[in-house]
């Protein structure tokens, strides 16, 4: 029971970044991607190859697994840039079965006993969830202060005007294809880390675990948090991964088949876009012009304080 | 002087020849309209002139550049802005927002090279350039009266509001000329004449106008000089007494007598 928790929790994890990176792509910029499963494979490929067959360190392949991906996002980007909504989605849809179906062409039985991830001497391994969970969430903090400083920059704001309205935004002088494609990259390279620390958890890659669910399931994760807020996402990355284990948590795992859970999703999205199309938490509210400092806000939100703030 | 020459544009949509080798010249300082009957070429010709679209043929020199053909982005950031006929506002940000993406590349001491570097001083020193942009839209809300108004969403705002917040917007990048489609369009009297005060003040504030408008009332109580289409061709050309009286003009709006 409580070892499935820590499962869930790590999941949560992993796929709280590649929400994050869906994020930056569909949230923010406003293009409806489906091809975050195949940055999940090449980040975990990445990973397998580097470790195993090279054997260099987790701690290298980190970032080139994030290079590569932010290439491959690149390279999605380009051609798909005058594509818009469902027209978008169909394609990257099949830009990402491609990356799998190469995947699964070159080397079909999948990557077993990768190399654990080290750090001065100590192995993360799934039999010591408690440190793994902290490596994986140290992550997510790290991605999350940096996509959260981006989307409070004025680049982060000319990514959101693309989204609301991209003749608008060229009139104010924003390069709407630039923009685009770094999202794309930005996106791409957070869901190729992703890839790393799955491998790095589960130690073995295969073909079969990147398929087209994965990317409905990341997506999923955005639309229900909130579009563009990243403790939205993060939240719905929980709701998500606590709702495909569900099964196993209360030991029905014999009763109501895996399959469940894909309904349940879709059962979740209907009800989201009627109840609360925004998402859980919703738009991220966050004043620009606010001239207090950090720890003035906080003391102003502090219980106690708020009759003096007047 | 002249600011901004259209030479013999050309816009043809497959067999519909939408602007058919119209001169326009815009001069500098002035409030200069653009009239016509529906259907006539006015927002094709500025959708040509702002970018927003190439050209058939024809040239289109500001500045004395030819910026014929550049792409919209480059345009607005040589100094040329527009509002839009059918409002154009980021709908999810609040009022303030919208005018700070109107300040988006004012940023930096260069709007077209080492962007990339511009972009990475933005990221990393965020807090400081927001609360500068901040207090620079602000300055421009005041100038609308909108200042009550502006963590409220764009969405939110009563229709005048809209459209003086899509001026706004516009004219916080600083351009040169100003175009605006239609800007009196469903707005009340009073509105309108609201509008009419603000035009004026922008045009002491040494910016070129260029003014689509049906509202003749209007047109002919602040443009210093007017061009007249019909039918994607230019049939008039002068100051506002010269339109009244032209036969073309009123053959245009109202038909001939012995129809």
């Amino acid at each position: 029971m409580l070892n499935f928790f820590l499962l869930i929790i790590i999941y949560a994890g992993i796929y709280a970044l590649m929400a994050i990176g869906q994020n930056c792509i569909t949230g923010n910029t406003g293009m409806l991607s489906l091809c975050h499963a195949g940055f999940f494979c090449i980040g975990s490929y990445t990973t397998a190859i580097m470790c195993k067959t090279f054997g260099l360190p987790f701690w290298f392949s980190l970032p080139v697994a994030a290079i590569i991906s932010g290439f491959v996002g690149f390279l999605i980007g380009v051609p798909t840039l005058r594509l818009k909504g469902d027209y978008l989605c169909i394609a990257t849809l099949g830009l990402g079965e491609i990356i799998r179906n190469i995947a699964t062409n070159v080397n079909p039985v999948g990557m077993m006993s990768v190399p654990r991830a080290e750090l001065f001497g100590y192995q993360f391994s799934s039999r010591n969830k408690f440190t793994f969970i902290l490596l994986i969430w140290f992550f997510v903090a790290v991605a999350y202060i940096l996509f959260r400083q981006l989307a409070h920059s004025r680049i982060g704001r000319a990514m959101i005007a693309v989204r609301e309205d991209e003749v608008a935004a060229q009139s104010n002088g924003i390069n709407v294809t630039k923009y685009k494609i770094g999202a794309f990259i930005l996106g791409a390279g957070v869901g190729g880390t992703a890839g790393c620390f799955a491998t790095a958890y589960t130690l073995t890659v295969q073909p079969s675990s990147f398929t087209f669910m994965v990317s409905v399931m990341v997506l999923c994760m955005v639309v229900l948090g909130g579009m563009g807020n990243l403790a939205g996402v993060i939240l719905g990355a929980f709701i998500i991964e606590f709702i495909s284990y569900f099964p196993q948590l209360v030991g029905l795992s014999s009763v109501i088949p895996a399959q469940a859970s894909q309904i349940i999703y879709g059962l979740v999205l209907v009800v989201m876009m009627i109840c609360r199309p925004q998402g859980i938490l919703g738009r991220d509210k966050y004043r620009y012009g606010d001239p207090r400092t950090f720890t003035q806000k906080l003391s102003a939100r502090l219980p106690g304080r708020k009759k003096e703030g007047v | 002087m002249r600011i901004l020459e259209a030479q013999e544009v050309t816009k043809a949509f497959g067999g519909v020849v939408a602007v058919n080798k119209v001169n326009f010249n815009v001069e500098q300082g002035l409030v200069n309209g653009l009239i016509g009957p529906n259907g006539a070429g006015k927002t094709t010709l500025f959708n040509q002139i702002t970018g927003m679209d190439v050209p058939t043929s024809g040239k289109i020199i500001f500045d004395g550049n030819d910026i014929t053909g550049l792409p919209a982005w480059k345009i607005s950031r040589l100094g040329i802005a527009r509002t839009f006929q059918n409002i154009r506002l980021y709908n999810d940000l609040t009022v303030v927002e919208n005018v700070m993406m109107g300040l988006h590349f004012k940023v930096g001491s260069d709007p077209f090279h080492h962007r990339l570097a511009q972009a990475f001083r933005s990221y990393f020193n965020a807090g400081k350039e927001n609360r500068e942009l901040y207090t620079r839209a602000l300055e421009w809300l005041e100038f609308f009266n909108l200042t009550h108004v502006k963590d409220e969403f764009a969405r939110n705002l009563p229709y005048g509001n809209q459209r003086e917040l899509e001026i706004a917007r516009a004219l916080a990048s600083e351009p040169k000329i100003l175009f605006l489609d239609e800007p009196a369009a469903g707005m009340n009297p009073a509105e309108t004449e609201h509008l009419m005060k603000i035009i004026n003040r922008i045009k002491e504030h040494g910016v070129t106008v260029v003014l689509i408008e049906h509202d003749m009332k209007l047109v002919m109580n602040i443009c210093d000089n007017i061009t007249v289409l019909s039918f994607g061709q230019k049939i008039a050309e002068g100051t506002p007494e010269e339109i009244k009286s032209n036969p073309l003009v009123i053959e245009a709006y109202l038909g001939r007598e012995d129809d």
